[in-house]
């Protein structure tokens, strides 16, 4: 099983340096890239069908085309997603730690495909330990022509910006994202007009996921092919995989698209902690339906998981078990999203308070028996297209799932007048 | 008026380094609120002025960028500040436990600082590290696979 | 035009303009709150929702903000979906979730848009039981009421305060449902734009403060379309009373001149009309005393050997009267010579025929501005705010290929970031819009006018050079000169504050080179008061003209026309003046020092209490009209008295009830540059069904009440006989003709954002067209051709400064400092200097100067002011304590001793 990614992460030793990045192949795609012409690269990612890791899995190379190459636009930007802040995500955090170089190729070879001279890794801020290790990457990069003035004489120009955010997962939202770069409030955007378009400083700029970044060496190394062949199912290419909750042994795990919820908690994660039994998960971060029992066996690419009613996302499961409260889980889930909705737009400024409110209620045992319809309304009403950005919708999905899985775990907190796990 | 403080040359200079990558002086602003609270821990008022000042911003303009953010701090905090996650993997670990600790041996609450000064406590959004959870962050680190029986001794390295 | 079905309906409708404004504009009721037809769409309340349809054969749609979607050919959409009708009314039940419910002590309640809007959605009972938000409120200064709880975080506030009136100090704060609309810190509001917060406002955030002095609801209010009275531009405005005391102006919507937006001082002016000093009474002195009124002004008009002294800031009405009472030959404009002068050139320019005068709306779209010794930010603020939106939307001509249609405000920020368009300033000191501007030029007014001239000579060699100009100001004005060539609609504002007639011969050769075959220059001007545009068509001779005339002892008597003579003069010329007559009638409703020199003194009626004409810096007649019935009898509009002084002339008791109609068929008769005047509004016999227009809302309450402190019976209304408006709530309830819109409501739309079903197209002019009649001026003969002559460089002087008067928004204006909110933000008065020059005075900011200047010994304290040239200070003009100065002036500084 092959697993490019991760191949040259290991947490026993300190990450590669650029002397030992090099030795086991690095910055070989961007010399290759470097041959080929912008629209060539962009061609081969688009043929490679990957797609983004941050959650949308959009077409990369697709995103890419979108980019004015017609010569009138100077200055262009490409931008490193690492506010990696999507409760029960912790994929990037190990990319960045255990090989920094990896990103930073990628992101000179996409940068060089859409022909952006300017490019910035936003970094959460409580990753200091890969901010320190990307800040001495970046430094070796310079050092050794890879990034700066006419790289590996080739005449292509890059400059490298570590930006670290202070704090809003709304960062995370492409557009509010350039709003954070360039110094305001990080509310979204209007789209159009995309970032591909006008982006950040209103100049064409492209977003794109550090793992979807780091994936792009190995395609152009070994080719669109090589990189289909890797998945299992519906979609190209290897995933990071993670596990966090009540299981034996939780983890990350780069797998190839496409492997089965079983297979990774049972053999990845070593299956359900002693004394504890699966209940449902979420498949791909905080902002995902849940997938029960019944839906073992599917298999976790992007079509398989949306045909189970469910997202991929980010590719890290969160386990819900029976020790745990699903209307307490739920939750924590909306308190999260009610204090990180920027306040732009009404329904979920107002919306996602409210739910949280109701569910506290219920915690509590004040719930009454018209609190599930409100809550339906509100998995109704805060549906995409009806807010301005996707932070409510995806609020949404684990308490429409709940309300419709975990129903009489709702209805016993209102019947018995508190929470039955407490 | 109120006397106004000033950045410090150094201040100035980590500013400067920033205004130059961007196109327009305030572009710098969440840098520039970064770096000061870097040298005095919180944004004060008269940091805020001062700040706005040199980005050639009004105080208004720079305020609403700095409440925007969870990190920024506009209220003076103790010389520690605990990050304790509180996101759903934490959750399902424990969180609460460790909380309930927390508060019984700092006697403070999320929000607050101890009347010492030496420890403010503040809740998190996910750190990121669900395998490990739960998690909490005091300053620049991270402690992982936190237990209530862990707590004194990490505790007891800040001062 | 594009076809659209709307619930089965087709419609056939303008492209380009988006769902919600398209919705509006057919009549059909949509809710919606952070649109606005000024400001666009940005999408943030989501309250406009409606289902949109693949084709005619979908039967599922999907909702869209209607004010994010463009109008296309053939689409289908649905208002009346159960989806979108219950979204609709859910998002409304967010909004109340934190929203007070205090709409019985709210100053919003019955002219609310939430209000509204919640009604309208039909969302009526609450299900969100847990405890509501609260925030504390801020002190905003003496225009604003701040009450934060009632916020339903549309963003309007900070996207009008900042994005379009440019202010920069009010934001938002915080994040997810703590946002918080305000200051950094409790303040006055800097803005001079701030007073439209309240009716940007779709709720009870931002009121109107002077309206909380003497609260009363919109319904309670007799109202009546009006003019504002404190600068030259001439914005609608509506002014409401009860009780006999004006309560509130609010913006009446002119799409040619204001639009949606006054500024604060025409809001906040207008309580020099509730002033406990301001004249009421008739009054008789000193040998007339045993005489009753009728008696002396019989004795003195019988007597004749009158000299009428005019007012740029009366009616036209009661100038004519004024000049008919005293003859043609003794009627004099009661402004100095050099303003007069000015203003005569002024008038030549506009009808020159090589220039443009543009609307004020017109000014907006300008794509390369020369401001030419102006601050319009004081001396015609609205004018200001114009520029701003001309220089913020120019950068929109380049992303006209980006497929973002224009009314997307959120996308068309990202597309156009910093761009702005070209605007040069070029005034004695630095202003708010410098900010803006792309350079400027700080120098004396004979250095500004040099500079236009070199522009003027850059565009077209045959006219005249400047010399001895240093070369980086050469190079500026041949910058300068090449934009404006290039520009499709250049745009040069100049005017007469700076009392120097070659800014504005400057102006006109500048404008006059730009002409060419395919565009003329547009050239604004502005000038110093509401009627002086008025006045100056009049042609009659200057103040000093006065002056002169009456050494000659032949007049026993003045008749003196709302006009404190010591504001245009120094005093002892003035004294010398009216030393001079035996009587001295002056009419006014104002307390000043003319009138106490009076004679006989007449309360004249303020705006509020009569109703005339006016003509605007554009040459726009445009009618107000009387708000209310004085309670005081002895108070009449001063063409009223004028008229009733010509009928004793005769010999006759005043008893004929003269019509204003009348009175303007005779003006028009006389003199017939104003031939088109009577169309500023219908006649007064105007009827819609045999119906009068009503100042009052039909929910107008207690009108058999009103005076029982006088009376049980219900008294008569008043009648009015010179408009067709009436003093009642019976009345026409459709829609009247746009100059006589008194008030702006429809039914279930009760605030003033009822304003589009008033329009014909949403944001477009007023159905029947925008009120005021753009005057030809026929008649009028003018030369105003090249000048050779470039005046002189400016020199310091060395034993005096040359002054130049600075206007100021809040101070300079004599009626609106008069309102307590306004007199509160008078500044102190200073004199601005080089630092360079107070070292020589040995002083430092700070420190108290005495300034003297002609007879006057003036106590000012220095500010320093960098960009000033050597030898020139800078004094607020007009204010109560700086006023009697004849400008252009010199002083003598010498330091105050202590």
């Amino acid at each position: 099983m092959e697993t490019p990614l991760t191949q040259h992460i290991s947490f026993d030793r300190p990450c590669y340096n650029l002397r030992d990045y090099e030795k086991n192949g690095g910055y070989q795609a961007l010399r290759k890239a470097l041959s080929l012409s912008p629209e060539n690269i962009t061609n081969i990612v688009q043929a490679s069908d990957l797609k983004g890791r941050g959650g949308a899995g959009f077409n990369t190379g697709m995103k890419w085309s979108f980019v004015p190459m017609n010569g009138h636009h100077p200055v262009k930007y490409l931008i490193a997603n690492a506010d990696e802040m999507e409760p029960g995500t912790f994929k990037d955090r190990m990319l960045m730690e255990g090989n920094p170089h990896q990103l930073i190729e990628g992101m000179i070879i996409s940068a060089f495909a859409i022909q952006a001279n300017i490019s910035y890794i936003f970094l959460r801020w409580a990753y200091k330990k890969a901010g320190r290790l990307l800040k001495h990457a970046m430094d070796e990069a310079y050092a050794a022509g890879y990034l700066g003035k006419n790289i590996l004489g080739t005449g292509y120009n890059l400059e490298m910006y570590l930006h670290t955010g202070v704090g809003r997962y709304i960062c995370g939202e492409e557009t509010a994202l350039l709003n954070a770069l360039e110094g305001k409030r990080a509310t979204p955007r209007a789209k159009p007009p995309f970032p591909q378009v006008s982006g950040l400083f209103g100049k064409p700029t492209i977003v794109n996921n550090v793992e979807t970044l780091c994936n792009i060496p190995h395609i152009i190394n070994n080719g669109p092919e090589w990189f289909k062949s890797l998945g299992k199912g519906n979609d190209a290419g290897t995933k990071i995989y993670g596990v966090s909750g009540r299981v034996r042994k939780p983890g990350l795990w780069e797998l190839p698209m496409g492997v089965s919820m079983r297979e990774l908690i049972e053999d990845c994660a070593g299956g359900m902690a002693n004394g504890y039994a699966f209940r449902g998960a979420l498949p791909g971060g905080a902002s995902t339906d849940f997938l029960v029992q019944e839906h073992m066996d599917i298999k976790l690419d992007y079509k398989s998981v949306a045909a189970a009613g469910s997202r991929l996302g980010t590719g890290t499961m969160i386990v819900l078990d029976d020790h745990t409260c699903p209307v307490g889980f739920v939750h924590n889930l909306e308190h999260f999203f009610a204090q990180e909705s920027c306040g732009w737009c009404t329904p979920c400024r107002e919306g996602l308070p409210w739910t949280e409110k109701i569910l506290l209620s219920m915690e509590r045992g004040e719930g009454r028996p018209e609190d599930l319809q409100l809550l339906e309304m509100h998995t109704r009403y805060l549906g995409p297209g009806n807010t301005f950005c996707a932070l409510a919708p995806g609020a949404m999905e684990p308490l429409q799932s709940a309300l419709k899985y975990f129903r009489e775990d709702f209805e016993k907190h209102i019947d018995q007048k508190k929470c039955p796990w407490r | 008026m109120i006397a106004q403080e000033t950045l410090t040359p150094e201040e100035m200079e980590e500013i400067d380094h920033e205004i130059a990558l961007v196109p327009v002086r305030r572009a710098a602003a969440i840098e520039a609120l970064k770096i000061v609270q870097q040298h005095r821990g919180w944004i004060s008022d008269d940091s805020l002025h001062a700040i706005a000042g040199y980005l050639e911003m009004s105080p208004e303009e720079l305020d609403s960028v700095a409440t925007f953010y969870n990190l920024v701090f506009r209220k003076p905090v103790g010389r520690n500040v605990i990050l304790l996650c509180d996101s759903i993997s934490c959750y399902v670990m424990g969180y609460e436990k460790i909380y309930g600790q927390l508060r019984e041996r700092l006697g403070i609450s999320f929000g607050q600082t101890t009347s010492d000064g030496r420890f403010t406590l503040l809740p998190n959004a996910c750190l990121g590290t669900c395998d490990h959870a739960p998690a909490l962050m005091i300053n620049n680190e991270l402690f992982r696979d936190v237990t209530a029986n862990d707590l004194d001794e990490i505790l007891d390295r800040y001062h | 035009m594009v076809r659209i079905y709307i619930d089965q309906k087709p419609y056939d409708v303008k492209p380009g303009k988006n769902l919600l404004e398209t919705c509006l504009a057919l009549g059909l009721d949509l809710p919606y709150f952070c649109w606005h037809p000024a400001m666009g769409s940005v999408g943030s309340c989501r309250q406009c929702a409606v289902k949109l349809f693949k084709d005619e054969n979908d039967a599922t749609g999907r909702l869209v903000m209607a004010c994010m979607e463009g109008v296309r050919d053939n689409i289908y959409l649905s208002l009346t979906d159960a989806t979108a009708h219950d979204f609709r009314s859910q998002n409304i039940e967010w909004l109340m979730s934190n929203h007070p419910h205090d709409c019985a002590v709210c100053d919003e309640g019955g002219s609310c848009h939430l209000q509204d809007m919640t009604v309208m959605t039909g969302h009526a009972y609450r299900r969100f039981r847990f405890p509501k938000r609260t925030y504390q409120n801020q002190y905003l200064g003496p225009f604003l009421h701040h009450e934060m709880n009632r916020c339903i975080q549309c963003y309007r506030c900070v996207r009008f305060y900042k994005d379009y009136a440019g202010g920069k100090d009010l934001d938002v704060f915080a994040a997810h449902n703590h946002v918080y609309f305000g200051r950094e810190k409790d303040g006055i509001l800097e803005n001079e734009f701030s007073g439209n917060l309240a009716e940007v406002c779709p709720t009870g955030v931002f009121t109107d403060k002077s309206l909380r002095e003497h609260y009363t609801r919109k319904w309670d209010m007799t109202m009546a379309p009006s003019v504002c009275q404190h600068c030259s531009l001439g914005c609608n405005i509506i002014a409401g009373e009860r009780y006999g005391e004006l309560r509130q102006i609010t913006n009446r919507f002119n799409g040619a001149v204001n639009g949606y937006f006054i500024c604060d001082r025409g809001r906040y002016g207008y309580e020099f009309v509730n002033d406990p000093g301001r004249v009421r009474q008739p009054v008789v002195r000193a040998e007339n005393n045993e005489k009753n009124l009728f008696e002396s002004l019989n004795a003195i008009l019988v007597e004749g050997r009158m000299i009428g002294v005019g007012s740029p800031r009366a009616t036209l009405e009661a100038n004519f009267a004024l000049r008919r009472l005293v003859g043609e030959e003794q009627f004099y404009q009661g402004i100095p010579e050099n303003e007069a002068r000015m203003l005569n050139k002024i008038l030549a320019i506009q009808h020159s025929g090589h220039v443009y005068t543009p609307s004020l709306k017109e000014t907006e779209h300008a794509d390369v501005i020369l401001v030419l010794g102006e601050d319009p930010t004081n001396s015609a603020p609205r004018l200001a705010l114009a520029l701003r939106q001309a220089v913020r939307t120019k950068p929109l001509e380049n992303i006209s290929g980006s497929n973002i249609p224009l009314w997307h405000d959120a996308a068309v920020r990202e597309l156009v970031q910093d761009d702005k368009g070209e605007l040069f300033m070029a005034y004695p000191v630095h202003t708010k819009l410098d900010e803006l501007a792309s350079g400027s030029l700080h120098a004396a007014p004979e250095d500004i006018a040099r500079f236009g001239f070199a522009i003027a000579h850059y565009i077209d060699t045959n006219t005249p050079r400047p010399e001895g100009m240093d070369a980086q100001t050469l190079e500026s004005a041949r910058h300068m000169a090449g934009f404006l060539q290039k520009a499709e609609r250049p745009l040069i504002v100049s005017g007469m504050t700076l009392f120097d007639v070659d800014i504005i011969q400057a102006a006109y050769q500048i404008g006059r080179a730009l002409e060419t075959a395919q565009r003329k220059a547009g050239l604004c001007f502005v000038v110093p008061e509401c009627n002086s545009t008025g006045l100056a068509m009049m042609q009659a001779p200057s103040l000093t003209a006065a002056m002169k005339a009456a050494e000659t002892g032949n007049f026993a008597t003045a008749v003196i026309l709302e006009n404190d003579l010591y504001r245009h003069g120094e005093r002892l010329e003035v004294d010398q003046f009216l030393s001079t007559f035996k009587n001295i009638i002056v009419l006014d409703h104002l307390a000043h020092d003319t009138v106490r020199k009076a004679t006989v003194l007449l309360p004249a009626a303020t705006f509020a209490e009569g109703e005339g004409t006016l003509v605007n810096n554009e040459g726009r007649a445009q009618r107000f009209f009387q708000v209310f019935m004085p309670k005081n009898e002895n108070i009449r509009e001063s063409w009223r008295w004028l008229d009733e002084f010509r009928q004793f002339q005769n010999g006759a008791m005043p008893n004929e009830l003269r019509e204003l109609d009348n009175l303007l068929e005779e003006l028009v008769a006389a003199m017939p540059q104003f031939k088109g005047i009577e169309r500023a509004a219908p006649p007064s016999d105007f009827r819609i069904n045999g119906q009068r227009i009503p100042r009052e809302p039909h929910r107008f309450s207690g009108r058999t009440a009103i005076l029982a402190n006088v009376a049980v019976s219900e008294p008569k209304p008043p009648e009015d006989v010179d408009s067709p408006l009436s003093f009642t709530m019976e009345g026409y309830r459709g829609m009247p003709p746009a100059p006589l819109i008194p008030f702006y409501w429809s039914p279930g739309w009760n605030s003033g954002q009822s304003v589009h079903k008033y329009q014909t197209e949403t944001g477009g002019s007023l159905r029947g067209g925008d009120p005021g009649v753009r005057l030809s001026g026929e008649g009028l003969h003018f030369e105003n051709g090249f000048q050779e002559h470039v005046p002189p460089a400016f020199e310091r002087q060395p034993d005096e400064m040359t002054l130049v008067p600075l206007p100021h928004i809040y101070g300079s204006d004599e009626l609106s400092v008069r309102s307590p909110s306004v007199e509160s933000r008078i500044p102190h008065p200073y004199i601005a200097m080089n630092s360079l020059d107070a070292e020589r005075m040995q002083t430092m900011e700070g420190d108290v100067l005495q300034v003297q200047i002609g007879g006057e010994l003036y106590e000012l304290t220095v500010v320093r002011k960098d960009e000033i040239p050597e030898g020139l200070a800078g004094l607020p003009y007009n204010l109560p304590s700086t006023s009697g100065i004849a400008w252009p002036a010199k002083g003598v500084l010498t330091k105050a001793l202590l």
